[in-house]
C-alpha cells in the first residue's frame, strides 16, 4: 500500500487547500501523544487506536516516546489534557474522537510548534491541525450484503451512537446493500447516545432482538451488542465493530470492520522524524487499507460469503460505490440520479435516511 | 471483644479529624495499589498532590484547579443544605444539565444580538432551569410522598436525553455542517463567560462559588432558615413542634440546590465547555456529593474539599499521562477517598470499646 499516492488522491478528491508548509528539518526524537475517549481495553474503537500507537513504537523504537491518556471526556477536560500534553513536550498529539474537535483547535492555536491530528472531524483552523478519517461506510456495504442475505425474519437492526454524518453514512450504506440483495428487508435503528457504555449498548441490542431483529450492526465501541446476540443461541448474528472482536467467532460475529490506524500513525510520525510533515486531510477506505473487513466465518453460507467478498473487492477496485443512484431520501425527494455516485461533500454532511428506512432521526 | 458503641453526642474531634485521616489512608492504600502496579508510589502521590500546585506547570494547572473546583463547590454547597435537613437530592447532575440547556437556549435564541444584559439574563435562566428540574422531585415528595432520592436520580437520565436532543436538534449549530453541538459561546462575546484574569482560571462561576460559600455559611450560622435546616436534620420531631414546615423546607432545600447546580451548568457551558454537546456533563453533579461530605456539609469545608477533589482530578490526569497509570487506577483512588471518609466517619458517632460491658455510662 502506498501512502504517498493515497495522500495525494485523497487531497485531490476532497479538493481542499492546505495552508501548512513542510517542517523545515527532521527531528531526532518524537514524542507522540494520544488522547482516547474510552479505555484501551474497550475491545473496539480505542483499542484499535492504541494498536496504532503501539505500531508507531514498534516501528521507530527509541526514536519515539509514546504517551497516552484514556477515557478523556469530550469538552473542557479535553482542553486541559491537551494543554498538559503540549506543555509536557509532546511533538504530535492525536485526538481520537469527534468531540475533541473544538478543544484540539483551541489548544493548537496556543502551541503552533506542536502538531495536532484530529480523527473524524472537519475543523482545521490552524496550520498545525490535520484531520483524518476512514470510509467506514464502505465496510457497512459488505455487512449489509451479509445481513440482507442472512436474515430470516427480514428484520435487521442497527445500533447508532449519535446522528452525526459518519454514523448516517453507515446506516444508509448498510440498508442500501441489504435492500439490494433482499427487497423485503426492514431496518430498525436504535440510538444509544453514547460511544462507550456496555450496559446501554446491551439494552439497545436487547430492544432490537425483542422486535424480531436477527442481524445486528453496531456503531458503538464495545463488544456488548455481540455478547447480547450470543445469548440468542445462534438465532441472532452481528459484526465486530472498529476492532475484529474475534472472541465472538464464528457466531454471532460473522464478520467485522477493523479500523486500521497503524499505517497512518506510522506515516505521520515518520514524516515528522524525517522532516516531510505537512498539514493534511485524509479520508481513506478499503482501498487504502484503513478499513479492513475481518474474516467472514463459516457461520455464513458460501454464496453469501462470495457475494460479500465481491462487494469488498469491487469497492477496493473502485468499480463500485456504496452510494450509487438512483437513490431517494426518506421523504421521497431525489438525492442521486441514475448512475451518479455520492459526492464526498454530501457524505460528510449527511443528515438524512435514504428512502425505505422507517423511523425518525432524533432532532 | 471489640465492639462499637454509640456516643451520647457526636465527637467534635473526629468530626474534623475524619477528612484528614481519610485523605492519609487514601494516600497509603492508594500508594500500595500503585506500588503493586509497578509504579513508584511516592512519585505518583507527588504527581497528584504536589505537582499541580508547585510543579513545573503549576502556572497553568493552578488555574485549572479553580476551573475544576468551581462547579464542584457551587453544587456541593446546595446539596449540603439539603443533606443537613435530611433531604437527599442525588440528581444534581440533571439539574446541572438543565441549567446549562435552559441558559444556553436563552442566549442562543437572541444570537447574534449584542447587549450587556444577555449574560445576566442567561445566568438567571440557568438558575431557573436547575430550580425547575429540582422542583419535580420536590413536589412529588411533598404531594405524593415519593422518594426524592429515586426521582431526582432518575431525572438525571431524562435530562441527558434532553441534552442529546438539544445538541442534535433544537440547539444544533446551523453552521456546524450537520454535526451535533451548539454554537460555541467563545465566538459570541455577549453570552460568553471568559476568564476574568487571563491564566487565572477564574470565571464568573468561580466567583459565584466563593461568594455562595460565604452566604451559605452566614445562612447556616446566623439565619433562622439555617437553624431550621439543621434542626430538621438532627431532630425532625422537635423541628415540627418548633413550627418548621417540612413541605416548605423540602421546597427550599431542593430549590436552592437545584438553582445552584443550574448556575454551575450555565457557567460551565458558557465558559470552559464552550458549547452544548452530547457529552457536556462529566459527572460534577455526582462528584459534588463526595465533596459535600468531604467538606463535612460545612460551606467553608466544602471550599477546601472542592479544591482537594479538583487536585485528584488534575493531578490524576498528570499521573495518568506522565506515569502511564490506567485511568481506572485514578478512579479507584478517588473512590477510596469517599470509602475511607465514610468508614472513618463511624468514629464521629461511635467509639470502639473493649469487652462486652453493658454500661455506657458517663464519658463522652
Amino acid at each position: 500500500m502506498n501512502r504517498r499516492t493515497l495522500l495525494a488522491t485523497a487531497a485531490l478528491g476532497l479538493s481542499l487547500a492546505f495552508g501548512g508548509g513542510a517542517q523545515a528539518a527532521g527531528m531526532d526524537k518524537v514524542k507522540a501523544c494520544f488522547v482516547y475517549v474510552g479505555p484501551i481495553g474497550d475491545g473496539g474503537w480505542t483499542f484499535q487506536h492504541h494498536q496504532g500507537a503501539l505500531a508507531v513504537k514498534e516501528k521507530f523504537g527509541d526514536k519515539v516516546e509514546i504517551q497516552y491518556q484514556e477515557s478523556v471526556p469530550e469538552g473542557a477536560d479535553a482542553e486541559r489534557v491537551l494543554t498538559q500534553m503540549a506543555l509536557g513536550g509532546c511533538n504530535i498529539i492525536f485526538t481520537t474522537s469527534f468531540g475533541y474537535m473544538d478543544a484540539t483547535n483551541a489548544v493548537a492555536a496556543k502551541f503552533p510548534d506542536v502538531k495536532f491530528e484530529h480523527a473524524t472531524g472537519f475543523k482545521r483552523e490552524h496550520p498545525n491541525v490535520s484531520t483524518y478519517n476512514a470510509r467506514f461506510y464502505e465496510g457497512r456495504a459488505v455487512q449489509g450484503t451479509i445481513a440482507g442475505m442472512m436474515t430470516k425474519s427480514n428484520k435487521i437492526g442497527y445500533i447508532g451512537s449519535f446522528p452525526i454524518p459518519e454514523v448516517m453514512n453507515g446506516i444508509n450504506s448498510y440498508y442500501l446493500a441489504a435492500k439490494k440483495v433482499n427487497p423485503n428487508v426492514e431496518l430498525s435503528v436504535v440510538w444509544a447516545f453514547t460511544w462507550f457504555d456496555p450496559a446501554k449498548e446491551a439494552d439497545a441490542a436487547k430492544a432490537l432482538i425483542d422486535q424480531g431483529v436477527d442481524v445486528i450492526a453496531a456503531h458503538t465501541d464495545s463488544t456488548a451488542p455481540l455478547a447480547e446476540a450470543a445469548k440468542a443461541g445462534g438465532a441472532v448474528i452481528g459484526f465486530g465493530q472498529a476492532s475484529d472482536m474475534e472472541a465472538y467467532k464464528p457466531s454471532p460475529r460473522v464478520s467485522s470492520i477493523i479500523d486500521n490506524w497503524a499505517p497512518y500513525y506510522v506515516e505521520r510520525v515518520g514524516a515528522l522524524l524525517d522532516g516531510t510533515y505537512e498539514q493534511s486531510d485524509i479520508w481513506a477506505g478499503i482501498a487504502g487499507g484503513e478499513v479492513l473487513i475481518g474474516e467472514i466465518t463459516d457461520a455464513v453460507p458460501a454464496e453469501v460469503k462470495a457475494a460479500a467478498e465481491k462487494v469488498r473487492d469491487d469497492i477496493a477496485a473502485g468499480t463500485f460505490h456504496p452510494f450509487t443512484g438512483p437513490i431517494k431520501k426518506q421523504d421521497g425527494s431525489e438525492w442521486l440520479a441514475e448512475g451518479a455516485t455520492a459526492p464526498d461533500g454530501d457524505l460528510l454532511g449527511m443528515d438524512f435516511f435514504v428512502e425505505g428506512i422507517k423511523g425518525d432521526i432524533p432532532k | 471483644m471489640l465492639r462499637l458503641e454509640k456516643r451520647p453526642t457526636p465527637s467534635r474531634f473526629w468530626l474534623y479529624a475524619t477528612p484528614v485521616v481519610a485523605v492519609v489512608l487514601t494516600m497509603i492504600v492508594g500508594g500500595i495499589l500503585f506500588a503493586l502496579m509497578g509504579k513508584n508510589p511516592f512519585e505518583v502521590i507527588r504527581t497528584i498532590f504536589w505537582d499541580p500546585v508547585f510543579g513545573e506547570f503549576a502556572f497553568y494547572l493552578r488555574g485549572q484547579l479553580l476551573v475544576k473546583a468551581g462547579p464542584l463547590i457551587l453544587i456541593a454547597i446546595g446539596l449540603a443544605l439539603g443533606f443537613r435537613a435530611g433531604i437527599w437530592n442525588i440528581g444534581a447532575e440533571g439539574q446541572y444539565i438543565m441549567g446549562a440547556v435552559v441558559g444556553a437556549s436563552v442566549g442562543l435564541a437572541v444570537f447574534p444580538t449584542d447587549n450587556r444584559l444577555i449574560f445576566p439574563v442567561m445566568v438567571l435562566a440557568g438558575a431557573f432551569g436547575g430550580w425547575a428540574w429540582a422542583m419535580i422531585p420536590a413536589i412529588l415528595k411533598t404531594r405524593f410522598n415519593t422518594n426524592e432520592i429515586l426521582v431526582s436520580l432518575m431525572l438525571v437520565y431524562v435530562a441527558q436525553t434532553i441534552l442529546a436532543k438539544a445538541a442534535t436538534g433544537f440547539l444544533k449549530n446551523p453552521e456546524g455542517m450537520g454535526f451535533p453541538g451548539s454554537r460555541n459561546f467563545s465566538s459570541y462575546p455577549a453570552a460568553a463567560n471568559p476568564e476574568l484574569i487571563a491564566g487565572s482560571g477564574l470565571h464568573w462561576g468561580g466567583v459565584t462559588a466563593l461568594v455562595t460559600a460565604v452566604l451559605a455559611y452566614i445562612l447556616l450560622s446566623r439565619h433562622i432558615a439555617g437553624y431550621q435546616i439543621k434542626l430538621a436534620g438532627q431532630a425532625p420531631r422537635a423541628a415540627r413542634f418548633h413550627g418548621v414546615s417540612p413541605t416548605r423546607l423540602v421546597m427550599l432545600c431542593m430549590g436552592l440546590s437545584g438553582a445552584l447546580a443550574g448556575l454551575a451548568g450555565l457557567f460551565e457551558v458558557t465558559g470552559p465547555a464552550g458549547q452544548i454537546s452530547i457529552d457536556f456533563n462529566t459527572g460534577y453533579g455526582f462528584t459534588a456529593i463526595i465533596v459535600a461530605f468531604l467538606g463535612r456539609l460545612n460551606p467553608l469545608g466544602i471550599v477546601l474539599a472542592g479544591f482537594l477533589m479538583a487536585l485528584t482530578y488534575v493531578g490524576g490526569e498528570m499521573a495518568s499521562t506522565n506515569l502511564g497509570l490506567p485511568a481506572a487506577a485514578i478512579q479507584v483512588f478517588q473512590g477510596m477517598l469517599l470509602f475511607f471518609l465514610l468508614a472513618v466517619d463511624v468514629l464521629t458517632n461511635y467509639r470502639f470499646r473493649l469487652g462486652a460491658g453493658a454500661a455506657s455510662a458517663g464519658a463522652k
